[in-house]
């Protein structure tokens, strides 16, 4: 099958998928909890994108989000680095990173609310906790995967630890530490969204309970699926940064 | 090597006694324990909350969630994972299709959950099935589509019936793969259900640890989360020992 035929039937089931929805909001479902996607796209404008208030909430979810992110990325990568570096670092500190990491965080976020208030302090630190895990365990992944060989040749033709880490380690950990950072977005924007959900002063997460507290499930649906849509284009953009980066292996 | 181990064990517990260390110094020196309760008081808190009752009555609700919610994601995520697994054409349809749906934090679709099954157990236990079903179908997928096709063609060339080729090709080769899909479910479905319990629930331990931050009362609220975080690494440190032994045979 060629890539365009297995294009066709990607969408082809889509807009079936659509289509079931539509039908079934429409004609079976008498419940006011369901909204076709005709609704859903006549709730996004104006009801929802064109008010103000929603507009600013998502810019300052879209803010924090990548505050967030750059916070992750720097401070997990330093941590990375800095660990990795010595061999008895990595062993000894990795196992406490993965348990940390499997500890479900949401059983916190009460607690960043009590340290942090309700601002956008608490979104920030909530999307960092999440986001700066994956990075450094990718990090220390990545790092581990680079050619032993390759190390000492570099070591041995006189590279500095400053050059060792910009022209040997850092290269060879594109993929692995990329696959980190697309994992950190998304779990970024799942700490900003679940601290967003849970304070819900007047940003994302007042509009979605306002929306579902009086049973509009259009807007509710058209403003997730803005989140949505800007998570999988924020995910994209990493993708294309990634492909820039490891344009030295073809 | 020996001395090694050593230096590592030595590093972690001192990683580890200075967390508690900090913990106990700050709470002498002045920092609100409306902020950072000190570590007795916590303690007491914990045993409060064991010989109460209290951690029972809301692990029941948890645990009865995480069960239902995984078995729903296992059963699916399988049963889907293997039937798209069975043709190339389904995988390059399916499989990037599954892999941006799970690169969605499905957290934004909560509040959906809530209103179309209501405050109680169930909008948990969808939420969290949901979530948890997309790595299980995507190892499964990566499990069954990825079997060399050398193998399958030796054996069918000796003549296994398809019964015993997938008893003895299909599923050594992609059990691995797929139990690693469970595990990170697993830890996925645990995630979701505290996490949805903490947004909106009547009982349960989200529900608890988020009542007592309310309350103000934080002595318990540290409490729950040291139970939780107990639990949590108690597991973890099961599934990272179990994959040990599984890569040494």
């Amino acid at each position: 099958m060629s890539a365009r035929q297995v294009m066709l039937i990607r969408l082809a089931l889509i807009v079936l998928l659509f289509a079931l929805w539509e039908l079934y909001a429409r004609f079976v479902s008498t419940s006011s909890l369901v909204a076709g996607p005709s609704d859903v796209a006549l709730a996004w404008w104006p009801k929802v994108l064109g008010e103000p208030g929603v507009r600013i909430a998502v810019l300052v979810t879209l803010v924090e989000l990548v505050v967030a992110f750059t916070l992750s990325v720097v401070f997990g990568m330093l941590i990375g680095i800095l660990v990795g570096l010595s061999n008895i670092g990595r062993r000894s500190v990795y196992p406490v990173v993965l348990l940390l990491y499997g500890i479900p965080q949401a059983i916190m976020l009460p607690l960043f609310v009590l340290v942090f208030g309700i601002g956008p302090a608490v979104k920030i630190a909530f999307g960092f906790s999440h986001g700066i895990f994956p990075v450094i365990v990718n990090t220390l992944a990545g790092m581990r995967n680079v050619n032993r060989l390759m190390v000492t040749g570099a070591t041995a033709m006189g590279a500095t630890r400053v050059q060792l880490v910009r022209y040997v380690i850092f290269p060879h950990m594109v993929a692995t530490v990329f696959a980190g950072l697309r994992l950190a977005m998304t779990l970024t924007l799942l700490g900003v969204v679940l601290a967003e959900i849970f304070v819900s002063q007047g940003g994302i997460g007042f509009y979605t309970l306002a929306y579902s507290e009086t049973f509009n499930p259009a807007a509710l649906m058209a403003l997730v699926l803005t989140l949505a849509l800007m998570a999988i284009a924020l995910n994209e953009l990493v993708r294309l940064v990634e492909a820039r980066f490891s344009r030295w292996k073809d | 090597m020996r001395h090694d181990r050593l230096i590592v064990h030595s590093i972690q517990l001192t990683l580890f006694a200075s967390v508690f260390g900090a913990w106990y110094i700050a709470t002498n020196s002045g920092v609100r324990s409306l902020l950072l309760p000190p570590t007795d008081l916590v303690w007491r808190e914990m045993q409060v909350l064991w010989s109460s009752g209290r951690l029972w009555s809301a692990a029941v609700v948890t645990l009865n969630e995480i069960w239902q919610a995984y078995s729903i994601a296992v059963i699916a995520g399988i049963g889907v994972g293997f039937l798209v697994s069975r043709s190339r054409a389904l995988v390059r349809i399916f499989e990037p299709v599954l892999t941006g749906m799970f690169a969605v934090p499905l957290t934004l679709f909560f509040p959906l959950f809530v209103v179309f099954f209501g405050i109680g157990p169930e909008s948990k236990v969808a939420y969290a099935a949901t979530q948890c079903f997309f790595p299980i179908a995507l190892n499964t997928i990566a499990g069954f589509a990825n079997v060399d096709e050398l193998y399958l063609r030796a054996s069918r060339a000796m003549g296994a019936s398809s019964l015993s080729q997938f008893r003895y090709v299909y599923l050594p080769a992609a059990l691995p793969v797929t139990i690693t899909g469970l595990r990170i479910g697993f830890f996925i479905c645990i995630a979701a259900v505290l996490g949805g319990e903490t947004l909106a629930a009547l009982s349960g331990v989200g529900k608890s640890i988020a009542l007592s931050a309310e309350l103000m009362e934080t002595a318990r609220l540290f409490a729950w989360i040291a139970y939780v975080v107990t639990l949590s690494v108690t597991l973890n440190l099961l599934a990272l020992a179990a994959e040990r032994r599984g890569d040494e045979e």
